[in-house]
């Protein structure tokens, strides 16, 4: 089987960027934020989905928590409608549903098909979103998110506002023609975009020298006019920066950026999968760059965080877990007749959106 | 012998027309080392080689397109879409390209798509899909349902052997759960033929696919509690639907009952109602009903799904509705 070599990484050092480095309260709140999506993650994936209590699909992003949360810190929220950013993560970006605000037990309920997951039972895992959360939900027909994040784009210009949409997805997403057209659509138009790619190298078991002849996703950007850029996904400060500096470029009307961080997926394809076709090598090599050790050691050589800090921080978040495990487990399934409901505008609760059924507006 | 289950069967198929024909080969996503999603081309690399089993990129449109172009140079592409939902990233070059290109200029595109369909196993609105509609609705194509491993195995073969692009449908959640005695000798099962799998007088079911297994618990049901005589007939075709079975079983009966998986509206029990409207009326002695999936797109949790899909049940309430006539 030919291999290409991992692509060679530049230097990423946040000194590099014009972009200000994160103060301390939000270097911590970071590290929180990679915490609890592992967590949780750990959760669904070996606890409930082993226990039989999670029946569908289960996809992680164990070892990827830099990127989500390095790129989601940068949407803007809670300012009004036309100040909040938008954003479609993919299937392996836990971090931006909590950092948007969605609840870990919502989540946890989404999974179990309950009747308060964010989809109401509808669709199980990632595939959810909610426009109060400024979340497109994820479609399991890859690539077909990036033309919409293109026309959220589209829409802020068109309003002339300085709001950003954020669009994840992985490498090998790009191989899809939708991907392509979506991303020269928003270049010629120089929408707003920011194209984050988590190139894990493998998607499902192919590797990415059997997706791309290009050594480097950003090298895509090229054909579309548009900058790209190559990162180490692992690092959270390269991943900060990087974005940071494609959301300026976006929202002062300079257009759309491909950014690539490379990673690795250090589970399986989805729970199912014993990743037998991943060298073992490559999960100890990357399981020593594990982002969250990597920014964890750093601040504790800062002197920001000490053992017992972090020891207090893990706790907080487990307990906050059991409890919302334990919240989503008591949580009903819905009404079997609820099947035929919501499929056009019925009026009433939910009415111009989503399966929510709360009247909370929604655009 | 060894009973062979359903997924086996496909995988035998393929696999025997690649070692008789060397025109066969398969593409798809994660098909090589991983050997399929489902396990349909486990071994397949080992024994056939990369250029015969051929992992593509995430690109559905470039692995139909590149199966026109190989088929129309006389090679024998199987293109696998992981899940049979993802076909429709590929609906131009199928109805577009491969369907029309007979007609329009007499070159014709011998292939196959193939993917798991259905629901059942909790797979949500994007992994439980039976888009046969899509493709039924667009002349050129053929469309296949296998029910048992036995068809399972005779229409793949049948399918690569075939002129013409067809569109192969295997029911995901048939894969394991159903097994049989399979002959050690080659044979086909031809497309365009259904099946009876059950004779009775009384009452015709006509269903394909999973629904098959519901219809004939229904059709047990029926004669134990009621005396009534059901036939059971297993469509196996879509495209092109075997018109003297279907007229036949109405004939006999004079009560048709269509069971498909599928949703409703634009379903092809309706197709099926219309034929039997249109040509053997005067046999009716009530109206063709319909038990279908409702008008949603396919859910997720556990009762919502079960509520979706048709089942032994619902099946049963029909029957015994057009039994009363
Ligand atoms: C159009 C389409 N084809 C096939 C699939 C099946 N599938 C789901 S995830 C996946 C691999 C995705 O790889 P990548 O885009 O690199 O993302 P990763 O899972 O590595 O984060 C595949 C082939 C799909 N979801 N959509």
């Amino acid at each position: 089987m030919p291999r290409v070599e991992g692509t060679t990484l530049p230097a990423s050092r946040l000194e590099d960027e014009d972009m200000p480095a994160p103060d301390d309260a939000l270097l911590l709140r970071m590290l929180h934020s990679m915490k609890l999506t592992r967590a949780l993650e750990y959760r669904i994936e070996r606890k409930l989905y082993r226990q039989g209590k999670i029946v569908g699909g289960v996809y992680v992003g164990r070892g990827q928590e830099a990127i989500s949360v390095g790129a989601a810190v940068h949407i803007r929220r809670g300012e009004g409608e036309d100040r909040d950013d938008i954003v479609s993560p993919s299937h392996r970006d836990m971090a931006v549903f909590l950092m948007q605000g969605v609840p870990p037990e919502r989540i946890l309920a989404q999974y179990m098909g309950r009747s308060t997951g964010l989809t109401r039972g509808r669709d199980g895992n990632m595939h959810m979103g909610d426009l109060r959360h400024r979340i497109v939900a994820f479609i399991s027909h890859l690539g077909d998110s990036i033309p919409v994040a293109a026309g959220c784009a589209l829409t802020f210009a068109m309003r002339g506002t300085d709001q950003v949409s954020f669009c994840f997805f992985g490498e090998g997403a790009t191989s899809r023609g939708d991907w392509h057209e979506g991303l020269n659509f928003a270049a010629v138009r120089r929408l707003p975009v920011v194209f984050i790619c988590n190139n894990n190298q493998y998607a499902y078991s192919t590797h990415v020298s059997r997706q791309m002849r290009v050594g480097r996703v950003s090298d895509r950007a090229v054909g579309y006019g548009i900058p790209g850029e190559t990162a180490d996904g692992n690092d959270l400060l390269a991943v900060y920066g990087r974005v940071g500096r494609a959301v300026g470029r976006a929202r002062r009307g300079e257009g759309p950026s491909l950014l690539e961080f490379v990673t690795f997926r250090m589970t399986g394809h989805s729970a199912h999968d014993d990743a037998g076709y991943v060298p073992k090598a490559e999960f100890e090599a990357w399981g020593r760059k594990d982002p969250i050790e990597r920014l964890q050691s750093a601040l504790l050589r800062r002197g920001l965080v000490d053992r017992p800090a972090l020891a207090e921080m893990e706790a907080r978040i487990e307990s906050e877990l059991d409890e919302a495990v334990a919240w989503a487990e008591r949580q009903p399934y819905p009404e079997p007749e609820e099947c035929l409901e919501g499929v056009y505008d019925e009026g009433g609760p939910g009415a111009g959106g989503g399966p929510q059924g709360e009247s909370e507006a929604w655009r | 012998m060894a009973l062979t289950t359903y997924v086996e069967a496909i995988r035998q198929g393929i696999w025997e027309e690649m070692e008789s024909d060397q025109r066969v080969f398969i593409l798809g996503e994660d098909v090589g080392i991983y050997g399929g999603a489902f396990k349909v081309t486990e071994g397949m690399l080992e024994k056939f080689g990369e250029t015969r089993v051929i992992d593509t990129p995430i690109s559905e449109s470039a692995i139909v397109g590149a199966a026109i172009g190989a088929a129309l140079l006389g090679m024998r592409p199987i293109a696998e879409m992981q899940f049979i939902d993802f076909i429709s990233c590929a609906f131009d070059q199928i109805t577009n390209f491969a369907a029309k290109n007979r007609y329009r200029w007499g070159a014709g595109v011998p292939m196959v798509i193939r993917g798991p369909s259905g629901g059942g196993v909790h797979g949500g609105p994007y992994h439980s899909q039976n888009p046969e509609m899509y493709f039924v609705h667009t002349p050129g194509l053929k469309v296949v349902a296998p029910a048992t491993a036995y068809d399972a195995k005779g229409l793949i073969k049948a399918a690569i052997r075939d002129e013409d692009p067809v569109i192969y449908l295997e029911h995901k959640y048939l894969y394991r759960r159903i097994k049989e005695e399979l002959p050690k000798e080659d044979y086909v099962v031809p497309i365009g033929v259904a099946a009876v799998r059950r004779e009775g007088r009384d009452l015709a079911i006509l269903t394909y696919g999973a629904m098959l297994y519901q219809a004939l618990e229904a059709a047990d049901v029926l004669a134990r509690e009621e005396g009534v005589e059901t036939e059971v007939v297993d469509l196996r075709s879509l495209l092109p639907l075997d018109k003297d079975a279907i007229l036949n079983a109405a004939k006999k009966t004079g009560k048709v009952l269509v069971v498909h998986e599928d949703t409703r509206t634009g379903g092809i029990a309706g197709e099926i109602a219309a034929i039997i409207n249109e040509e053997v009326f005067e046999y009716l002695d009530g109206p063709v009903l319909r038990v279908t999936a409702p008008d949603t797109p396919v859910p997720y949790s556990p009762p919502l799904e079960e509520f979706f899909l048709p089942n032994k049940d619902k099946i049963l309430k029909a029957a015994r509705q057009l039994a009363a006539y």
